[in-house]
């Protein structure tokens, strides 16, 4: 009993760690002093100003749009990638798998500068595009580490079999492989838009003119004070993801409970 | 066998497909950014330092899209454009930071037949323009203003009147300091009684040693957020650009402002135009439109720094157009001196020595 | 042979195309730029320069803080862990979930509500003021930095340790048990050794980026604390140096080579714990 309490006051103890600049946030968003420092009373005109806020909600949707596209491209460049680095032999194996965790391991602000050193030696004039290839280039090889176990688990036996039966690869790909990694690869992707989405460093040192994420947007409005429609917006993400998980991790429990009856 | 021919083609051509959608990716921007159909206009300047509702009130005058990205000091600022990957159509640098990429042939002239509207500049600041742009040729000012120092008067036993508060004890982690490499040493030159363009190498090692015996009495080194953390009463004693006092006072009536008797800096704001602009006839029309007199009065009464543009000081108010804070008297003013830039030797010193500074 | 590789490899092509050209050459360039002066000759010295008492006591600093904070995030996650195991099994991916659901929120706004949180008449210090407790002066200091870090990544230790711990069989521990095992035993001769892989990612997941972090010592440290991170980014954006700066990440890809090579050493060919 003592132990169960202890270990409570434990869970309590980190959840408020971890949510307390959270819930810091949300009440700001609701202060009617444009200042960070001082409490100017309840409104709500934050979130009406949000929405006629042009600049912040580009900065949105170009955040949105980034994270997407990278979570895709890196999750379809990634899923080939292990499924081919699988049949490959160990040594080789191995040093792939080592080159794929160089940006895992990596300091964030060595890759950042090394893209842009890379995009200013070529010559390549900052802009989406740079933004986008750095954030696919941090998020394969979380993908490759996603989905990598799964494919080893599948084994090779049962998709050379649907061959030996005729299946073509690309059927057998579909219906044998696939529906093995899926878990996986939707992991990765899950993994990399939250990435993409949270990345801060990697933005900052590739992007190009007028091209602002919600990062880099916070980052220069910090020192002058962050704008109240901001903590407004993030409450607004926070919660909406915050219902999609609820809904669905409740999802399964409810049909459940249909299916029961 | 057949198959596997197949098979190899297509492996072969997915290959290609996507390694040339990879490098059209990249050549992609390159293109999209040579043939700018001329509708666009890049703005790189300071934080908050333009009231939103005139690059609105610009775009619906002119149909031109208006690109805007910020930046925190003058030394952020200058790689950027130096390196050349991002090209911007107007940029708000300094005084001494317009001189240098005069020198370093960064950018463009302006066409003053564009801008009429130009007129409206005072004299005397063009005349203290010619200091770091000799003819007038580069930039068009913006805003002007000093250094000083913000204080609570509730927290500080007297009104401060000379740098020496911010080497004061009494304040020890009261204090805010700046975290720009020229505004730090500057004011401890002045202090010191020298000039602020020093590079007399044992004048600058003095101020270093000062800076270094400062460091345990500053709260923070920072930049803008002076103004936050001076409204919610977390430092006594703040250096700050004069521009910043009005919206502080606002927001906290017990701040006050003073420019110690030692003299400080007085700067000037200017637009420029990047030699790589490619929309320069944009950048020109939308000078042309801040220097209207009711655009300025507008944003003035937004980013609350001095405007030299003089048919908009005689719009404002009375109290805005005495308030020395933000027009300092003239005996005040010949007491600071202009940042100029000081050749790369003499930046690379005070770079190293504010590294030394810092990372004590 | 040659027909036979092509086939079987071909599908690895996109990303192998992708390693060669957004993780090598990059690498390489930064390697090239650490390795020359600004007229493009040769010379040691950016490296070198990690002598120069400035860099060493940022790089010393960077180590002591990323080392304070990694030890306290395994001390905080290792019991974490185990306590979310004990849990029931189907709350899994809600568990995971609590752990990703904050880093919708901003990094930056998260470590900016902190400054908020622990600022002199901040939220923390007016909570304390009510209860008549002494006020709390962190910020500003390398403490604020720690405690910023150990908030931005605890998660990363969480998670890794509570995979590996999710998968040790409870078979395993209870024939430890039955073989006269006391709990103390069972967690250092059984628990503890198995869940190393898990441990070992973990440290790297939050050693590394506290080590080379710029923007929690920005926001948290007043600007009066230079890390090694902070140097590195000043030599790129503002001192305009880019030798110096790439000189210096070479030091540092040199500490995360190191770790690499332990992380391999602990975990042979089980990429897989990382995450």
């Amino acid at each position: 009993m003592m132990k169960k309490s202890l270990r409570n006051i434990y869970l309590a103890l980190i959840f408020i760690l971890l949510y307390a600049p959270i819930i810091t946030l949300m009440v700001l968003s609701f202060n009617a002093s444009k200042s960070r420092a001082k409490w100017g009373g309840f409104t709500f005109k934050w979130y009406i100003e949000l929405f006629q806020n042009q600049a912040i909600m580009e900065s949105l949707y170009l955040t949105l749009l980034l994270a997407f596209l990278s979570a895709f491209i890196a999750t379809i460049i990634g899923t080939a990638a292990c499924i081919g680095i699988n049949r490959m032999k160990k040594g080789p194996q191995s040093i792939i798998m080592g080159i794929t965790n160089i940006p895992l391991l990596n300091a964030e602000i060595v890759t950042g500068i090394s893209f842009m050193l890379m995009f200013i030696a070529f010559d390549i004039s900052l802009g989406f595009n740079t933004v986008l290839i750095g954030h696919i280039s941090f998020n394969i090889p979380y993908v490759i580490l996603s989905v990598m176990p799964k494919v080893k688990q599948t084994g090779k036996s049962s998709y050379e079999a649907a061959l030996d039966l005729g299946a073509t690869p690309i059927y057998a790909f579909w219906k044998v492989i696939l529906p093995d990694i899926l878990p996986g690869i939707l992991s990765g992707f899950l993994l990399s838009f939250t990435m993409s989405l949270d990345d801060f460093i990697i933005t900052y040192f590739t992007k190009g003119r007028g091209i602002n994420t919600l990062s880099t947007k916070i980052y220069s409005e910090v020192k002058k004070g962050i704008k109240p429609e901001m903590y407004a917006l993030s409450t607004l993400l926070f919660l909406s993801v915050l219902i999609l998980l609820i809904l669905v991790n409740r999802l399964p429990k409810a049909k459940e409970k249909i299916n029961n009856k | 066998m057949k198959k596997n021919k197949c098979k190899k083609w297509a492996a072969l051509f997915s290959c290609i497909a996507l390694t040339i959608f990879s490098i059209t990716s990249c050549g992609n921007k390159d293109s999209s950014q040579d043939s700018s159909d001329s509708s666009d206009l890049y703005i790189y300047n300071w934080a908050e330092y333009i009231d939103p509702e005139v690059l609105t009130m610009f775009e619906k005058e002119t149909g031109i899209q208006v690109h805007y990205d910020e930046f925190e000091t003058n030394e952020i600022m200058y790689p950027v454009i130096e390196a050349g990957a991002i090209s911007y159509d107007l940029v708000c640098p300094s005084d001494y930071m317009i001189q240098k990429m005069i020198e370093n042939d960064l950018l463009a002239e302006i066409n003053f037949d564009n801008i009429p509207n130009f007129s409206n500049i005072d004299e005397a600041q063009l005349t203290s323009a010619k200091e770091f742009d000799s003819e007038n040729k580069y930039s068009v000012p913006y805003c002007w203003g000093t250094v000083g120092i913000l204080y609570n008067t509730t927290m500080v036993e007297e009104a401060p009147d000379s740098w020496a508060v911010l080497w004061d004890e009494k304040y020890k982690d009261n204090i805010l300091m700046q975290d720009s490499v020229r505004d730090a040493f500057g004011i401890t030159l002045k202090y010191l009684g020298y000039s602020l363009n020093s590079v007399t190498e044992s004048q600058l090692q003095e101020a270093k040693e000062l800076l270094i015996e400062q460091r345990p009495l500053v709260q923070g080194y920072v930049v803008d957020q002076v103004r936050d953390k001076m409204i919610g009463n977390e430092a006594a004693i703040g250096v700050i650009y004069s521009g910043e006092v009005l919206y502080c006072q606002q927001e906290n009536d017990d701040l006050a402002y003073v420019i110690p008797k030692e003299g400080s800096n007085v700067w000037l704001d200017c637009w420029v135009i990047p030699k790589n602009a490619q929309n320069k006839e944009n950048a020109e029309a939308f000078l042309n439109f801040l220097c209207k007199p009711e655009i300025a009065v507008k944003n003035f009464e937004y980013i609350t720094y001095a405007t030299p543009n003089k048919a908009a000081k005689e719009l404002l108010a009375e109290e805005y157009q005495t308030n020395p804070a933000v027009f300092p008297p003239e005996s005040i003013l010949s007491k600071c001196e202009t940042f100029h830039y000081l050749g790369q030797e003499a930046e690379e010193l005070y770079n190293s020595l504010w590294k030394e500074v810092r990372s004590k | 042979m040659n027909k036979t590789f092509f086939k079987k490899y071909f599908i690895s092509g996109p990303y192998l195309f992708w390693m060669i050209a957004f993780t090598i050459i990059p690498i390489c360039l930064v390697i090239y730029y650490g390795l020359t002066d600004k007229s493009g000759t040769f010379t040691l010295q950016n490296i070198m320069s990690i002598t120069t008492p400035e860099h060493f006591k940022a790089l010393w600093l960077s180590l002591l803080l990323s080392l304070a904070s990694t030890v306290i995030c395994l001390l905080l996650a290792y019991p974490l862990a185990m306590i979310l195991k004990g849990l029931s099994v189907n709350k899994n991916s809600f568990i995971v979930f609590i752990f990703i659901l904050p880093m919708w929120m901003n990094f930056l706004l998260r470590t900016l509500a902190w400054q908020t949180i622990l600022e002199k008449n901040g939220v923390l210090n007016t909570l304390l003021e009510i209860l008549h407790l002494p006020s709390l002066n962190i910020i500003n200091t390398p403490y604020a930095i720690i405690f910023g870090m150990v908030y931005n990544f605890l998660p990363f230790m969480v998670l890794p340790i509570y995979n590996v711990l999710i998968k040790i069989d409870d078979n395993v521990i209870h024939a430890a048990k039955d073989l006269g095992a006391n709990s103390v035993q069972t967690f250092f001769k059984i628990i503890f050794p198995l869940s190393i892989p898990g441990v070992i990612s973990g440290i790297t997941m939050v050693f590394i980026p506290s080590l080379t972090t710029f923007v929690i010592s920005n926001l948290l440290g007043g600007g009066k604390i230079y890390l090694i991170g902070n140097i590195i980014e000043q030599e790129f954006t503002t001192a305009y140096n880019w030798h110096l700066g790439s000189g210096l990440s070479m030091v540092l890809m040199v500490f995360i080579l190191l770790n690499m090579i332990l992380t391999f050493k602990f975990d042979k060919g089980e990429g897989g714990a990382v995450l």
